[in-house]
């Protein structure tokens, strides 16, 4: 920043403090770029890509905010954070200030400002956005509500909790959804528990989206404030394995349990040849590398990972980005993204895509893998590819890819990783009688998070699909409310009979 | 939380046991179920290991391993006293056990070791067990006499006849699959290569065989798809749909090789391992 500008944002904040930062000064304050590290240096490194906003930077960006009377981007935002009040504070310098606002509605900023879809949510509905007819020039909400999360970083205050109300929570899985639930629930007085069966708590925020997109340190930091408010953790422990939900209602005396297990079954395209060696599916490929931290093998790691030089990530989400992002810090040299729709149709957010292209990934776009060839020792050495053209809207009003006959075509590749989706994992349907499932397998719930079984309550990937950090914060969130309404009327049933019997 | 070792003891060459305390896991387990176990949680591999018998009141479970690569040499080198960072379990669904009739239990190496709880719960659910068990050298048999005290019959076989009969297991399976009545069920845990040529033999004779895979595993919880199997031409996890499966579905060539996928590089973390501890890095 030169001298110049440095005084122009003086300038602007003064007229901002007075009211009077007009709309038209707002749309001259250019758009503020998020650094980022070089492309070519950060392949081979796994730190953070993007590095976060200046102060000055968040400043001007914040006062592109118009202030909005109606505040169309709240109702874009899964959990209605305070949006034009923080970032006034931002413009003002209080970030302090700015954070306490964000946490009013959310508990986890400085990871949704890292992977919230803003662009499909709060920047989507932005009326500078609309303005400029490119959401992309919307105000950039979560590049500020990182911003206050990482500078009031390290001095995280505990919330309060109140008095023990002698009730016992048990909070299954330690996603957002859990840790979510888990320090609503603590708040209100309960002991809580979170029963993880992964031996690091933290769910797809620690083994699933990489380092380089969500430092783990961040979500270390939100499990820390959990077990300084008290809550318990409990690694290694596989409800419906270890103990059953009903046994630990019945046999440990926990009077309400909130289900988070996540998404968790894989899927795999149903084609010849996924069961070759050097066929991952993006759950593995990222679990070994995110939370065994493959990338470090030989050099203190035990984890293995294919040693891949190319590599074919099937699918066009975010997962996929991320499988795709992670094989070139493995070292692969070329990395090909397949996707069977065409770019406009891709489930990724807008920058993992840039992010991707800046990297070297190479896009196959309209092209969908027919089969995987392997060699005499089962290993991986082509994927058999077909065209696809774009037909009618189908129910998703996506246009629907058709296979171009007598198309196909060969991509040599030593790994191929599948990137398609999951399905609800089985664990809890096969071991909780009288719980009720949908035909997906994804656990029914009414409008407060509960469940058809009394005092059980679940949200977040489990309940809605392959969703967002958001969404399942946000059901957490609800869960917790209902719980703890749950917990003071049954104690409050509880010392009516007690009386009555003294 | 980790689990402390109350006792351990080298069993043969490179065969070793250990009673590890996890109190949760001693209580659930059923015969054919699993652990996952890490030395270290930071850098760590994952690894499933069968649980061979386990003591409700004393909260210990049993484990026997076999040493092969960096994780379990590690885990021979820990004594008594020492500690595992995790052990998460009981994984994999429990072995269907029922009164069949006449059961013939083949285990092969280490495979004896899952194989013997179920053999334990077939005698008490009244079968008469048939046990075949295979090595390839009299040091490297185990559960012998834990065996013999199970088994209304007992054959042991070894490859270079240092003990027992010398002959593979499928000799004598084949034998007792020609009896009269023949069999009810077979039941058969060890290599993969004994347990594909078991299954032809069993599949010959129309004896319906269960078996128990052991493949490379991440999460145990039906999360990343690693230990996927084929059955029957169609991918099953050995986690979550198993361990155990029919045996004459089973594609094992298919799992042999995806047994093997990261050989090479286990073969480098092996030896830097054993190099480190011989100039002393590693304790
Ligand atoms: C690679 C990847 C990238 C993603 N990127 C984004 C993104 O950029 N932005 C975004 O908003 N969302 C993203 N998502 C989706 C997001 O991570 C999930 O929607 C969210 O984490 C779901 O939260 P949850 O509370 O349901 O629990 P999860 O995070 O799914 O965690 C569930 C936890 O429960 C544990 N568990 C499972 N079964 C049991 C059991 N039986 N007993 C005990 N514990 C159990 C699991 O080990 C896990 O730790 C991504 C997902 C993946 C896989
Ligand atoms: S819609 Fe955009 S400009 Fe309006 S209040 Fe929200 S962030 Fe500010
Ligand atoms: S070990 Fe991961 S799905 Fe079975």
């Amino acid at each position: 920043m030169t001298e110049k500008e440095n005084l122009d944002i003086e300038q602007l904040a003064e007229k901002h403090k007075k009211g009077e930062l007009k709309a038209s000064d707002r749309y001259k304050i250019p758009p503020q770029e998020m650094p980022a590290q070089d492309g070519v240096k950060r392949r081979s490194n796994v730190s953070e890509v993007a590095t976060g906003y200046t102060e000055t930077q968040a400043r001007l960006e914040a006062m592109r905010c118009l202030q909005c009377k109606n505040a169309p981007c709240v109702e874009g935002c899964p959990v209605r954070i305070k949006i034009k009040e923080f970032t006034a504070a931002i413009a003002q310098g209080d970030y302090k200030q700015a954070l306490a606002i964000i946490k009013e509605n959310s508990l986890l900023p400085a990871v949704c400002g890292r992977v919230c879809p803003q662009e499909v949510q709060c920047q989507e509905k932005c009326t500078v956005g609309l303005k400029f007819k490119d959401v992309d020039k919307a105000v950039s909400i979560g590049r500020l509500e990182r911003f206050a999360a990482d500078l009031s970083g390290g001095n995280d205050s505990v919330p309060a909790v109140a008095a023990q109300t002698g009730m016992k929570v048990a909070i299954i899985g330690s996603g957002p959804g859990g840790i979510v639930a888990a320090a609503d629930a603590r708040r209100a007085g309960h002991d809580v528990t979170i029963f993880e069966a992964f031996h690091k708590p933290g769910g797809v925020m620690v083994y699933g989206i990489p380092e380089f997109r969500l430092p783990k340190t961040i979500v270390q930091k939100e499990i820390d404030v959990l077990t300084k408010m008290g809550v318990k953790i409990v690694c290694n422990f596989i409800v419906g394995r270890t103990m059953t939900i009903e046994q630990l209602m019945k046999e440990d005396g926990f009077d309400a349990v909130y289900i988070g297990v996540g998404a968790g079954l894989p899927s795999f395209m149903g084609i010849e040849g996924e069961s070759l060696v050097g066929v991952y599916s993006a759950n593995e490929y990222l679990t070994r590398a995110n939370l065994m931290k493959a990338y470090k093998f030989g050099k203190g790691a035990d984890t293995p990972i294919a040693v891949s030089k190319k590599v074919a990530v099937v699918g066009g989400g975010n997962v996929a980005m991320d499988s795709a992002r992670m094989a070139v810090r493995l070292g692969a040299e070329k990395v090909y993204l397949i996707y069977r729709r065409s770019e406009n149709e891709m489930p990724a957010r807008i920058e993992e895509v840039h992010h991707a292209k800046e990297e070297g990934i190479e896009f196959h776009t309209l092209q969908n893998p027919k089969l995987i060839i392997g060699d005499e020792n089962g290993k991986v050495v082509a994927v058999e590819c077909l065209k696809y053209e774009l037909g009618e809207p189908d129910d998703s009003g996506r246009r629907r890819p058709i296979a171009i006959e007598g198309s196909e075509f060969q991509i040599p590749v030593d790994t191929v990783i599948i990137a398609i989706g999951n399905a609800a994992n089985p664990l809890i349907r096969q071991t909780t009688a009288g719980l009720e499932f949908n035909k997906w397998g994804n656990i029914v719930v009414d409008e407060r998070c509960k469940t058809s079984l009394e005092g059980v309550y679940a949200g977040g990937d489990i309940v809605l699909g392959a969703a967002t950090v958001i969404l399942a914060m946000g059901q957490g969130r609800i869960a917790a409310a209902a719980i703890n309404e749950y917990l003071s009327n049954k104690k409050k049933l509880n010392s009516g009979r007690m009386s009555k019997e003294f | 939380m980790s689990h402390k070792i109350v006792s351990s003891r080298q069993l043969s060459e490179n065969v070793f046991t250990a009673e590890v305390e996890a109190p949760l896991i001693a209580a659930a387990r059923k015969p054919g179920q699993f652990v996952i176990i890490s030395i270290n949680n930071e850098y760590g591999e994952r690894i499933p290991l069968t649980i061979a018998d386990a003591d409700p009141a004393r909260g210990t479970i049993r484990l026997i391993w076999q040493r092969v690569g960096k994780t379990t040499s590690e885990l021979s080198a820990l004594k008594t006293g020492d500690t595992i960072a995790s052990v998460a379990g009981p994984l994999g669904c429990p072995t269907h056990i029922e009164k069949f009739g006449t059961v013939i239990c083949i285990g092969g190496g280490i495979g004896n070791a899952p194989l013997l709880p179920i053999a334990k719960a077939l005698k008490q659910a009244g079968n008469k067990v048939i046990s075949i068990l295979g090595a390839r050298n009299k040091e490297l048999l185990i559960l012998e006499d834990e065996f013999a005290k199970i088994s209304d019959e007992l054959i042991v076989t070894t490859d270079d006849g240092s003990y027992g009969r010398k002959a593979l297991v499928t000799e004598p399976l084949k034998e007792v699959c020609q009896r009269n009545p023949r069999p009810d069920q077979a039941f058969v845990i060890g290599p993969a290569i004994m347990m594909k040529f078991c299954c032809e033999v069993t599949k010959q004779f129309n004896v319906p065989t269960q078996v128990s895979l052991n493949t490379i595993m991440v999460d145990g919880t039906g999360m990343c798809g690693g230990c996927r199997v084929e059955i029957d031409g169609k991918p099953k996890f050995v986690c979550v749909d198993g361990p155990e499966f029919d045996g004459h579905k089973v594609n094992f060539d298919l799992m042999m090789k995806r047994l093997n996928a990261y050989k090479d590089l286990e073969k480098r973390a092996h030896e830097q391992y054993l190099h480190n501890c011989k100039i002393g890095l590693d304790k």
